[in-house]
Formats: structure tokens, sequence, C-alpha cells
């Protein structure tokens, strides 16, 4: 049985692979992280740095050419995910864990009624009749905020507009009432309005029902607004955690710190330039032998160049992979040892 | 809103067999040989040949000639046969029958085999079965239909001894008789539409099942059969609609050499025999009622689309 607090999912040592005739790609190296029930997790990083990767592990949905170390552990419930047999994992996918992707548009099937595709999964894993799951169906649209959804059963998702479809997808992947959710990148597509009322039915959903979200974005915004936790990924690997307060207000990872000074801000940032981070990420054929993030890094020194620094402790929940923790409070960079 | 579609299609039907007719006519006059010559043989007097042809208006003017026949044909009067008499409209009809069928069996050959080997494909790439399904795949495509019908018929017709090499038996006659008589010439006729729709559907289906609602419905909890069943197959047969569409018409035409190889008494016997003994109302009657026919599929394709794919509405 697992107690009070013992995470939902616990990630470990997760380290995947993709053999290429030119060398190997790593998309997510030795990256470990844990959800805790109820809990709300965002993944932070730029494309290409293994948070899609990271997320689609989780559901086994990754493609073939992907391949995991021995080592590596994605523990749901105390079962392994990565060693499962399909039919096991068939019985997870949609009913205890269930993902929404990033393109509602897509992300639909075009020639089936929306009723229809959100009744599936409660068709498949409860092994009910549609007539049954409609009553479900309908209380779920209501749930995701969808006006009138006696009546929006059999429309197509081309009559539905851009956030309605997402309403539909979130609809869908808590039809089971699954313990996980993991977002992919949710409000990216969507209007700016329009994320916002997708983030609050995230919001309020996880509320009524406890449930624990992984959400993946590049969106700071998104972060700050949703989640509890932070994870930093960079180059595959998890550069820094922390809660979201602390992490915002006191940034440890100079590649995060450079997140953070990215966002526009509306007041007194007028006269300066928006700040980039210098250069652009490493070739994944040609990794660096120290930090990934050396190269553009205003920290590096030589010890940076040749050796990778592992994430440790450097705080109350906080963890950091840097060889100079820097604090921005007094701009004082300490050297870990 | 269908009664309204169905009427502006009829609007461009129309045009297109007034251009159709009249091009079968000319090809028709552009052929040497003489129906009168035909007809009397060899031996006919001048005279003779010059009365059976005022009487056949054969020595009137191309255009008055095509006149005469639209106009009776508008009415449903297509003429008697220049040879034996016969009413055009009931030698075509008879045959009509005989032909759908052998055409319908191959579309159904077609499909059944086209599906199996895209989906045995795309399950599992470069695998024996992908191999041999793009295999075939450009074999059907390459064969000429009358070669194979030749090769069928010394296998199993006279090697074997299993199926008929000729003749025909109706669906509504004896059924186990219409299986055995229609199984080789449907392959033949069907190779090459199996061949399309395999190559097509395969990579509809490679196309489809990259996708993002595949990835949704995999995320459901559904595994591959269910997948590429109730998701993948629908939305990749749409492209398939379309070749299917087309075949109907090349198939139509290819039932000239497949039904005179397997002695089927069909309408494209009918064709071939009309062209032989320069038979043109006769001719003519078989290419109008060809052409009504194609026309007739590209509608039902049309109509088809708008029911598979809820997108497309008919306006």
């Amino acid at each position: 049985m697992r107690g009070p607090n013992e995470p939902v999912l616990e990630v470990k040592n997760l380290c995947s692979y993709i053999p290429t005739s030119r060398g190997v790609i790593k998309p997510v190296n030795n990256i470990s992280f844990s959800i805790g029930a109820g809990e709300i997790v965002a993944l932070v990083g730029e494309s290409g740095s293994g948070k899609s990767v990271t997320a689609l592990s989780i559901m086994g949905l990754n493609s073939p050419s992907i391949k995991y170390e021995k080592d590596s552990v994605i523990s749901f419930k105390g079962e392994n995910l990565l060693k499962m047999k399909k039919r096991q994992m068939k019985k997870i996918r949609g009913n205890e864990i269930s993902m929404i992707f990033q393109d509602p548009m897509s992300s639909l099937n075009p020639l089936h009624p929306i009723g229809k595709q959100i009744a599936e999964p409660i068709q498949l894993h409860q092994g009910v009749s549609y007539q049954k799951a409609k009553e479900i169906v309908v209380n779920l649209l209501a749930k995701v905020g969808i006006p009138d959804p006696e009546n929006r059963l059999n429309d197509y998702p081309h009559q539905l507009s851009g956030g309605m479809r997402q309403r539909i997808m979130i609809a869908m992947a808590l039809a089971c009432n699954p313990s996980l959710l993991i977002a992919d990148e949710p409000t990216t597509a969507l209007d700016v309005t329009i994320q916002a009322q997708i983030l609050n039915v995230m919001r309020d959903l996880q509320k009524d029902t406890g449930i624990s979200i992984l959400i993946i974005t590049h969106d700071l915004g998104v972060v700050a607004e949703m989640a509890d936790r932070v994870l930093v990924m960079y180059c595959g690997e998890i550069v820094e955690e922390g809660d979201v307060y602390s992490l915002f207000k006191n940034p440890q990872h100079p590649y995060t710190k450079g997140l953070l000074a990215s966002v526009p801000k509306l007041r007194g940032a007028s006269e300066k330039l928006l700040h980039t981070i210098p250069g652009a990420v490493p070739n994944p054929l040609e990794l660096p032998k120290g930090c990934n993030f050396s190269g553009r890094c205003s920290y590096a020194t030589e010890k940076c160049l040749t050796e990778a620094p592992n994430l440790v402790e450097t705080g109350k929940d906080r963890r950091a992979a840097c060889w100079h923790i820097v604090d921005l409070q007094t701009e004082e960079v300490t050297v870990h040892a | 809103m269908f009664f309204k579609f169905l009427l502006r299609r009829l609007m461009y039907v129309i045009p297109m067999l007034i251009v159709t007719t009249l091009i079968v006519f000319s090809l028709i006059l552009i052929i040497p040989g003489d129906p009168a010559l035909a007809l009397l043989g060899d031996n006919a007097t001048e005279e003779k040949l010059a009365l059976l042809r005022s009487q056949l208006g054969l020595d009137q003017p191309v255009l008055i000639q095509y006149w005469n026949w639209l106009t009776n044909a508008v009415q449903g009067d297509l003429g008697r046969s220049l040879f034996t008499g016969e009413i055009v409209s009931d030698a075509v009809f008879s045959r009509l029958g005989i032909t759908f069928q052998l055409v319908v069996a191959s579309i159904v050959f077609s499909f059944i085999f086209g599906m199996i080997f895209a989906i045995g494909s795309v399950i599992k790439p470069n695998s024996w079965m992908d191999y041999i399904s793009r295999f075939m795949g450009t074999i059907g495509t390459a064969i000429p239909n009358f070669w194979l019908a030749m090769l069928l018929i010394v296998v199993f017709s006279v090697n074997l001894g299993w199926l008929p090499a000729t003749g025909f038996t109706s669906i509504s006659d004896n059924l186990g008789g219409f299986f055995q008589s229609i199984i080789l010439p449907a392959i033949c006729l069907g190779a090459f539409g199996a061949a399309q729709i395999t190559r097509q559907l395969r990579s509809s289906l490679l196309e489809v099942l990259e996708s993002d609602y595949i990835r949704t419905a995999y995320s459901k909890g559904l595994l591959l059969w269910p997948v590429i069943w109730k998701h993948a197959l629908r939305n990749s047969l749409l492209p398939v609609i379309t070749t299917t569409g087309l075949l109907f018409g090349n198939m139509l035409g290819a039932t000239v050499v497949i039904e005179t190889v397997f002695a089927i008494p069909g309408m494209g016997q009918l064709a071939v025999n009309s062209i032989l003994q320069r038979d043109f109302p006769m001719l003519q009657g078989v290419v109008l009622v060809m052409v009504i026919l194609v026309l007739i599929i590209n509608f039902v394709t049309d109509v088809l689309y708008s029911v598979l794919d809820p997108r497309i509405e008919i306006k």
C-alpha cells in the first residue's frame, strides 16, 4: 500500500538513446524525479530538451527507435512501466495515466463525433456500452465547461473552436478518473485568452479530483500559473528543480536565470532590449565534454568545460546541476564542491 | 439540398454525353470499312450498295447522321443493329448485367486483396509481408491483363482443370456456377486494381498512422488492431475512393479484352463484335451505356465522400 506522501510516479535514472549512423543521441539522459499525489509538476525547457520524450516514455508511446538503458525505471504505483507487457500497459493508458496534447485540432479524429471519442476509453476500460457511457460523457462535458452538452455529443471536431476542442481532449483524458494526467504543451496552440480558460479548467478539475498533473511547457507564464514544483530540462538533463516560488525568486542554475530573464516584462523594460541567452543549443551528436550549458554560460570556468556537474541538493527541496550555484540576490558566486 | 446537388450534377452530365457520343460517332466513320459492304458481301453491285446506304442513312453528312441518332436516342430509341436487326437498347441491356457482375466482382477482388496487402504491409514495416505487398503492388501494375488471363487459363483450366476457361453463369441462375466462372476473369480484371489499391492504401495508411489522433487513440489504451480498424482505416480510405472510382471506368474498358479471352457474352465482347462488323448503331449504344455508367460511378464516388467524411458537405 502506498502511504499518503508516497509519490504517484517515480522516474529513476531514465536514460533513452537513439542509435543513428552518425552516433548515439540521448534525448533523455539520466533523469530522476517524482510526482506526489495531487501535485502539479511542470517540466520546462526549450524544443529538443527532452520534455516530450520524457512524457511519451511514461505513456510508453515513444517511437520504437527510441531505446531505454537497462537501469531506467518509471515506477507507477510501484510497478515499472518500462518493463510492462503491451497488454498490461493497455490497462494503464487512458485509465490510470492519460495525456492531452499540444494541438487539439489534429489530436481528435476528424471522422468520429466527439461523444463517441470521449466514450471510447470508458467503453474500453469499463466494458460498458456507448449508451451507458453517454451519461458519463455528458457529465464530463459539463465539467469542462461545454454548454448544452447533450446536444454536442454528435458534433464533429471541425465544428468546434480550438478552445472547445482542448476541453474535449481534457474530458477524454479524465474519462476514467486517472491518477496522473500528462499535459504536453496544452495551451501552446491556443489564443492567449483561451489559454487562461483552459488552465482554469485544468486547475479546477485538479482541485475537484485531486489528480496529479505533469505539465510540459516552454511557457514560464503557464508554470507560474499552474505548478507547485518545477523541473528545468536542458539537453536531455534536469538542470534545476525546486518549488515554484523559490525557483522563480531565486533561480540557481544560470540557464534558469537566463530563461526567467528572457520573459518580457511590462514595467520598466521599455528601454532595455529583451534578454536572450547567447549561443545555441549544442548538437546532440556533439555534446560538450563538461557541462552542456558551458558554451553559453557567463559563469563558466575551466572546470565547467571538462567536468559535468551532477544534480545535487542545494537547499530545502531544491536541486541544481552547476559548479557555481548562483545567488541572484547577492550576485555572489558560491563554488559548489 | 441533395436534390439540388443531383440536378447540378446532371447539368454537367449532359454536355459530357454529347461530346463523348460525338467523338465516338466521328471515330466510327474514320475506321476504314463500309457497313453496306459488310452486309451485302464483296459481290454486291454498286447500285445495291448505294441503295442500302441510303436506306441506312449512311449517305447523309456526318452531322445530320449524328443529329438523327441523337434525337432518336433522347427518346430512348438507339436504333437497330445493322447486322442482326436486333433492337440496340435490348441487346445492350441484356449484356449490361453480365458486365456489371464481372466488374463488381473485380472491384471486390481488388478491394479485398488491396486491403490485405496494404494493412499487412504497414503493421510491420520491412517485414516479409511488407516486401510481398510491395512486390505485388509492382507486379499487379506491370502485368498485362490478357497475358495474365492466358497464364491462368493454362494453369487452372487446362492443366489443373479446376475452373472453366470460358463462358459465364449469372449470379441469379446458379451461385456456385457464378463463382466458378467469375474467379479467373475477376482476378485478371482486378489484378491492376488490387495493385493500385495496395499502393494507395499503403501510403495513405502510413501517413495516417503518423498523425496526432492516432497517438491519441493509443493514449486511450487501444492496441494496434483496434487503432487501425477504428481510427486509421476509414481516414485512409478517403483517397482510395477516388482511385476506385477511376478503376471502375478502367475496368469497364478492359472488359473488351477480358470478355473476349474468356468468351463472356458481355458488353465488351459486344463492342468488339460491333467494331468488326461495322455495326455502328450497336457500337454507339454500347459506348453510350458505358459512358453513362462511368458518370454514375463518379457521382456515387462524390456522394460516398460526404458519407465517409463529415467535413465534406454536399452543396
